[in-house]
């Protein structure tokens, strides 16, 4: 996208979020939490399924009404200034809602329409777009025939349509194989280097490690932790993690047992892991003390080691 | 923290107003740069390089059709038979074939069965067309296509979309409309020139009978197995029993108030008037009302669930 | 007995073994494994929570018959009804009605209901992961639409008796009439049903049901056309349905009757055969 064009001020905040609150009758999905976006940076919301995400996103995009609290998006109240923010948006839903029936080449046109740009701009942009999505060649065909991650990247084009400020993006690669998650990436990667200011919502700590500047963790509705993933596993993990797999029925006992080798220990269902900033010594200790896992992995903590640590749950089950 | 970004906001937007303004918005963002540096509750913009900005409400609403006529315009085939065939055949079938049957008489005020019926003809079939338009393709809408999703998600409002829509149908019925009016002519189904105001009172009577479907469709959360209901209970008896193939008196009096409340039959009647007359101006001007206070009426609520569904 | 041990594990039903040893002869194995019921217990589960879409069906033939008794009726004192008797307005229609009554439920269950099973819900690659082949979806699905058919005309039946519009003992048959209709259309609806790619495009299906409803003789005798007109509408398979129902609906039979039948049954059979294989080449790539 036109990358060239003058980028705004970067520190000014594109988002600012005050005791945001949203409630769907008797449920608090949303309760109560300040973020803060920065003009051209990747900001991401990381949580499982049900902590709130979506709701703070569609409250963003202006789509959505806050329940409470204070809400400002490129310096304009939702409540008021609506349409004239969502001029400035670019979208992208975590249900692709494309127009079907109709040829890529339609689709974004259509929606180019609804920002009130001309008809040769929308067409000229349009063929841009589709250049940039890797889909010119299925261009004059119909939506209904492309694959999960094509229309995945049809939506992220259409979102870009108008060029806008900011661009949210709802779960991205949520049902994508890992091909088509690492194109979208490559995308998304661009458009940032392009000065796009990017807020991402996800479930993949992996993603969120690799788009992000920095994040917040949510949970139950909540911000329990903000930073970027460098800062975020620093403070709240250990460099590294020794992850042992037991027999099923074996496992019983043994968190007790290994205790001393980390700094800490969490039990899942499935595996023991050892939190220490020497993995390797960690897992010859464990072999000294005649622990026999079915297998052992030496790795970096993640984000999801994070989110454990915070809410001691994992974040995909 | 928040002040050091107002006041960065405020300066890029200085900034960047001027290249907004050439797209269109100038006016109103060269206010809010001014208002923002002095009021603090004003809305402060931040600067802008995107393409997009906000349009008027008739020019979303059109935004809409010119959509639809997108998709119309590569469909169109598949939908000529409900909207342009389906009261030609009617015509046919029953004006000349079942009026083959039928002596003129009192019932028909005399006149042959063919004239008889082909303004009633054109109302119900512009009914069953606003209808069908407004039920499934509505709640696919917010279902199955989810497409109404991704156009509140630009400038366009939930009402601009409901607006749009309804233009739409009026647009798509009165073609219908105009077809059936021509193709009638060939069969000498008109008498005199009034024919041409069937067309409107066709196309009135169907928005105030689509709308209230829109309604029902923006309140439907299912599969819409309701319609099915509503073309059956609803719909068909609509058609029979509100005059459209025989004369109401003929229904017991005990029961011919549900022909009273039917939208078809007043519909039906301002159409035989303007073509084949016998109709004062205050029935007229009743018959008129009652439509209009229906579309409106269910404009109002179809606007409301719209909102409700589509802002949460 | 069963001829494969795989069958005696897999099959417990005698009918249903029955059922597969004839056809197996002529039909691939794969296509049909005698388990269609299986499609039919399926919808009864479905229809047992949306009764009221089923009963609704039953109501709309009524509502017409009430339409034509209170109101076309009054307009058209007589017609000339089978065999040149004549006959009030609403004996002539109401048999005609039956029928139509039987292809409109066929085609709308074998065509909308298909279709979004086949195209959305992708129940039907469920079920050929399982031993059932296309050919038992295709006479389960068909099998349903005739049951649902079958009970309308009973309905029917009974009211137009309640009216005094059933004369004759011979309109019991109408009921085994109205399954054979239902069942040549609800065969023919499913192909088509396999060959559209929207919603939309169910006008096309309108397109062909209507004209048919409209002009099959359902509601003025055959002598109304000009000639040629005559020898078209003949050729329509409502018209043949229609033929029956209003012959036998007074008792006056006719050796062209025969003729009426076997046109249904071959277009029931082929209506079958040809779904079985659309849904053969279209799921079993």
């Amino acid at each position: 996208m036109n990358g060239e064009a003058a980028a705004p001020m970067v520190g000014a905040p594109m988002v600012e979020a005050k005791a945001l609150v949203k409630r769907f009758g008797d449920v608090e999905a949303v309760r109560g939490i300040d973020v803060q976006v920065r003009t051209g940076e990747a900001f991401g919301f990381l949580g499982p399924n049900g902590a709130g995400k979506s709701s703070t996103m569609r409250m963003i995009a202006s789509t959505s009404p806050r329940s409470d609290g204070d809400l400002r998006v490129l310096g304009m109240d939702p409540d008021v200034d609506g349409p004239r923010i969502r001029a400035r948006l670019g979208s992208v839903p975590q249900q692709d809602t494309l127009d079907t029936e109709l040829t890529l080449r339609q689709n974004l046109q259509i929606y180019g329409r609804y920002f009130g740009m001309s008809r040769a701009d929308v067409r000229r942009k349009a063929t841009e777009l589709m250049e940039f999505a890797q889909l010119s060649e299925r261009a004059d065909g119909l939506v209904d025939a492309l694959s999960g991650g094509m229309k995945r990247r049809l939506t992220i084009a259409r979102s870009l349509v108008n060029d806008p400020d900011l661009l949210l993006l709802d779960e991205p690669t949520t049902g994508l194989d890992p091909q088509a998650r690492h194109m979208l990436w490559d995308r998304l990667f661009r458009l940032k280097a392009g000065g796009v200011t990017l807020i991402i919502t996800s479930h993949y700590m992996d993603e969120v490690e690799q788009l992000c500047d920095r994040l917040v963790v949510m949970d139950d509705g909540r911000i329990v932790a903000e930073g970027s993933p460098s800062e975020l596993i620093a403070r709240y993990s250990t460099r590294e993690v020794l992850e042992l797999r037991f027999a099923p029925g074996e496992q019983g006992g043994i968190a007790a047992r290994v205790a001393e080798f980390g700094e800490r220990v969490e039990e899942l269902p499935d595996r023991v892991l050892v939190y220490t900033g020497d993995g390797e010594r960690a897992l010859e200790q464990v072999h000294g003390r005649d622990v026999r896992p079915v297998s052992s992995l030496v790795r970096r903590s993640t984000l999801e080691d994070v989110f454990l640590r915070l809410t001691g749950r994992t974040l995909v089950d | 923290m928040a002040n050091g970004g107002t006041a960065s906001g405020g300066a890029t937007g200085s900034g960047t107003t001027g290249t907004t303004g050439t797209t269109g918005t100038t006016g109103t963002t060269g206010t809010t740069g001014t208002t923002g540096a002095t009021g603090a509750t004003a809305r402060v913009e931040i600067g802008s390089r995107s393409a997009g900005r906000v349009v008027g409400s008739w020019r979303a609403a059109w935004l809409r059709v010119e959509a639809h006529w997108t998709w119309y315009r590569r469909y169109w085939r598949s939908s000529l038979y409900s909207s342009g065939l389906q009261p030609v055949l009617f015509l046919a079938a029953m004006g000349l074939g079942f009026g083959s049957q039928v002596e003129a008489g009192p019932a028909t005020g005399g006149l042959a069965y063919v004239h008889y019926v082909a303004p009633a003809l054109l109302v119900a079939g512009a009914v069953q067309n606003a209808i069908g338009e407004s039920s499934y393709p509505v709640l696919s809408g917010f279902k199955w296509q989810q497409d109404y999703y991704a156009v509140t998600a630009t400038p366009v409002t939930a009402g601009q979309l409901l607006g749009g829509q309804i233009i739409w149908i009026v647009l798509r019925v009165g073609i219908a409309c105009v077809v059936y009016t021509l193709v009638a002519l060939l069969f000498g189904a008109w008498l005199n020139a009034g024919a041409l105001l069937v067309v409107p009172i066709g196309v009135f009577a169907a928005v105030a009978c689509g709308v209230p479907i829109m309604a029902v469709a923006a309140t439907t959360y299912n599969e819409g197995e309701r319609f099915a209901a509503i073309f059956r209970f609803l719909v068909m008896p609509m058609i029979l029993f509100s005059g459209t193939f025989f004369p109401i008196e003929q229904i017991p009096a005990a029961v011919r108030w549900l022909a009273w409340i039917s939208p078809v039959w007043h519909g039906t009647e301002l159409a035989r008037g303007v073509t084949l007359g016998g109709l004062g101006g205050w029935p007229a001007l009743g018959h008129l009302a009652f439509l209009g206070v229906l579309a409106g009426f269910s404009a109002a609520l179809a606007r409301r669930y719209f909102y409700r569904r589509l802002v949460v | 007995m069963a001829p494969t041990t795989s069958a005696t594990t897999r099959d417990a039903t005698p009918t249903a073994s029955a059922r597969r040893g004839l056809l197996l002869r002529m039909l691939p194995a794969p296509l049909y494994t005698g388990r269609a019921r299986a499609l039919l217990e399926r919808s009864a589960m479905v229809y047992s929570r949306a009764w009221l879409v089923f009963v609704s069906g039953v109501v709309e033939p009524l509502l017409y018959l009430l339409a034509f008794q209170v109101g076309f009726g009054k307009l058209v004192e007589e017609v000339t009804g089978p065999g040149g008797e004549t006959m009030s307005y609403v004996a002539f229609v109401a048999p005609a009605l039956l029928a139509a009554s039987a292809m409109n439920g066929a085609v709308f269950d074998s065509t909308f209901n298909v279709f979004f099973k086949f195209r959305y819900n992708k129940t039907y690659d469920a079920m050929l992961a399982t031993p059932l082949g296309p050919l038992d979806i295709a006479l389960g699905e068909i099998g349903w639409a005739v049951l649902r058919g079958g009970l309308y005309a009973v309905a029917f039946l009974g009211v137009m008796a309640g009216f005094g519009l059933a004369t004759s003992p011979w309109a019991l048959l109408l009921v085994p009439v109205a399954l054979l209709v239902s069942f040549a259309f609800a065969a023919i609806g499913m192909v088509c049903a396999t060959f559209l790619k929207s919603p939309a495009q169910f006008d096309f299906v309108q397109l062909a049901v209507m004209p048919m409803f409209l002009l099959s003789t359902t509601f003025y005798p055959l002598s109304v056309y000009p000639e040629p007109l005559q020898y078209a509408v003949q050729c329509l398979p409502l018209y043949h349905g229609v033929e029956l129902t209003r012959g036998l609906a007074v008792g006056v039979l006719d050796v062209s009757m025969i003729g009426h039948v076997a046109y249904l049954l071959v277009l029931a059979a082929a209506g079958a055969y040809f779904t079985a294989k659309r849904l053969a080449g279209l799921l079993l790539r």
